[in-house]
């Protein structure tokens, strides 16, 4: 087992969560890099075009572009099509605001976490599971 | 630092004023926390992009507020939305997404927001003070609110916008704070051709050049001896916030926080400078257009952000009562489509191939064709940047002469010759 701690940003609902780690290479502009209605990164400059969101412990170099990313993300969690738990190198309002709408509606949101983009690397290829205080371990 | 509400926030927040005025209360002050910011300032105006439709999630938001009792409580207009309410142009949106685009646009009227369905809303009349707060979205809208009005906002997106204006604060952090609106670069075009600085080309094409090496740091533009003018600073900032994340610029002895680039600099020494050469120039001007050596072109698109009636009258003076062999998308606001239509403008202008778009634009709803490999002719840095990915059309970029000339010729004539 090897781990983290991360900054809980938005908690879950409540309980632990896992998945397998996507961890993107380069940074992402959720509006016209990420298909809603696919749930799956869009934009074929992207080193993992094509890479499906769902379920994923997502990590998240960076964010760019468009101010309409809090839309997707709230179009994926309630389309059933979010990663399990999101950590981004450190918060960004725009896309979190997608988190935040989920919860006041309702909807099931994953949670959301803050860990440098230089310590996300290791967890490339395993299996996730975060903790409710932000702890993450994955499998050898 | 800990967020601070005062007593009248905690009571919104509590729903005093409605379940619907709480939960933007809620959303405001939990961005608040993320953000650091320490407490919610008020604001004097918002502008709205969350009502274009994404998906069915965002209707029902929306349409969460309007059944929850609220209301906006400063003027609030609206960006662009998915469908032209004003019957120019039509999309082909399937009668599902339509419906719900629809209903979307309904809510956010219903809430309070005046129907301006502009992406250029300073120039259809809200053009906040210099030095006042507000919330406003749309990249270009935030980038030209900072730097061309001197007006403070963070780049506020889905969501946050319409939470604000609804309880009439924000969060104060960012750009609205006055440490974080200085220049931390020079980006000086002083080495560059007067006479390439004077055309209208230069502006989308050094924009693009500034938000790549800006990132999200704010910047200042030194060595112009004049100033370009309004139309030619919106370029330049819809181009810097596509290709970067910037909010502000600033443009030594034209942008009010600018009067000489030490006093936009705070009279400390800039981070760095880049200077702008020619070469710079002619590659970013190559990266715009994604399209090699097209044989022809299928259509152009300009008005991004949407064309002013002083970009329609060079327009008019371009095209010189001529027809074009290809349609040409005139994006704008309906505040410009009344003076159009004066004396017939419009009519002529539609007589000879022009498609008028109003309250929404060619990239953000399907209104081209599908068809993929088609060349999408245009002078806008944003559509360059946008385009390839929303519509599958294939981009070539030029001045809006070029634009034109290559629209009656139906394939590329750059720089008023064929090539």
């Amino acid at each position: 087992m090897s781990g983290a701690t991360a900054r809980v940003l938005l908690a879950g609902d409540g309980g632990p969560v896992a998945g397998p780690a996507l961890v993107l290479s380069a940074p992402i502009s959720f509006w016209g890099g990420v298909d809603p209605a696919r749930g799956r990164i869009a934009d074929p400059r992207h080193p993992e075009h094509g890479a499906a969101l769902a379920g994923t412990v997502l990590f998240v170099p960076a964010t760019v572009g468009s101010s309409s990313a809090a839309a997707v993300l709230l179009e994926l969690v309630h389309a059933g099509r979010a990663p399990a738990a999101l950590v981004l190198d450190r918060p960004d309002a725009i896309l979190l605001l997608g988190l935040v709408v989920a919860r006041e509606m309702g909807w099931p949101a994953p949670p959301a976490l803050a860990l440098p983009r230089a310590a996300q690397a290791a967890f490339a290829g395993r299996h996730v599971r975060v903790a409710p205080d932000g702890a993450l371990e994955a499998d050898a | 630092m800990s967020l601070a509400l005062d007593a009248e926030a905690r009571a919104v927040a509590a729903g005093r004023d409605g379940p619907g005025a709480a939960m933007a209360m809620r959303i405001v002050a939990t961005t608040a926390r993320l953000m650091g910011a320490g407490r919610l300032i008020p604001i004097a105006s918002a502008h709205i992009d969350g009502a274009l439709y994404h998906g069915d999630s965002g209707t029902l938001f929306a349409e969460r507020l309007v059944a929850d009792g609220a209301r906006v409580a400063v003027r609030a207009t609206l960006n662009v939305g998915a469908l032209d309410l004003t019957g120019c142009a039509r999309t082909r949106l399937d009668p599902h997404r339509h419906t719900m685009a629809r209903r979307m646009m309904e809510a956010y009227r219903a809430l309070g927001c005046e129907a301006t369905w502009t992406c250029a809303p300073y120039q259809a009349g809200h053009r906040p003070a210099a030095g006042s707060d507000v919330a406003w979205g749309e990249s270009n809208a935030v980038v030209f609110c900072n730097s061309v009005l001197g007006a403070r906002t963070n780049r506020y997106g889905d969501f946050l916008d319409i939470a604000c204006a609804i309880v009439g604060r924000a969060p104060d952090y960012g750009l609205h704070r006055a440490e974080n609106r200085r220049a931390r670069f020079v980006f000086d075009v002083g080495g560059l051709d007067p006479a390439f600085l004077a055309d209208e080309i230069a502006w989308p094409v050094l924009g693009s050049l500034f938000g790549r090496e800006a990132g999200d740091a704010v910047g200042v533009v030194t060595g112009l001896g004049f100033d370009p003018g309004e139309d030619a600073l919106k370029a330049f900032g819809a181009a810097a916030a596509s290709t970067g994340a910037v909010g502000l610029f600033h443009v030594a002895g034209v942008t009010p926080e600018a009067p000489d680039a030490a006093t936009a600099l705070g009279h400390e020494p800039p981070e760095r400078t880049i200077v702008v050469t020619p070469a710079m120039v002619a590659a970013t001007q190559a990266r715009l257009s994604t399209a090699e050596r097209p044989a022809r072109i299928d259509a152009v698109a300009v008005g991004s952000p949407h064309l002013s009636l002083a970009e329609f009258d060079r327009l008019e003076a371009l095209i010189a009562g001529r027809r074009l062999a290809v349609p040409l998308y005139a994006c704008t606001g309906r505040h410009v489509l009344g003076p159009l239509a004066r004396d017939g403008r419009r009519k002529a202008l539609e007589a000879a191939g022009v498609v008028v778009v109003a309250d929404t634009c060619v990239v953000v709803t399907p209104i081209l064709a599908e068809r993929p490999g088609a060349v999408l002719m245009t002078n806008s840095g944003k559509f360059a940047h946008y385009a390839p990915g929303n519509t599958g059309w294939a981009v070539l970029y030029g001045s809006l002469a070029a634009c034109v000339e290559s629209a009656v010729a139906g394939r590329p004539v750059l720089s008023g010759r064929a090539e």
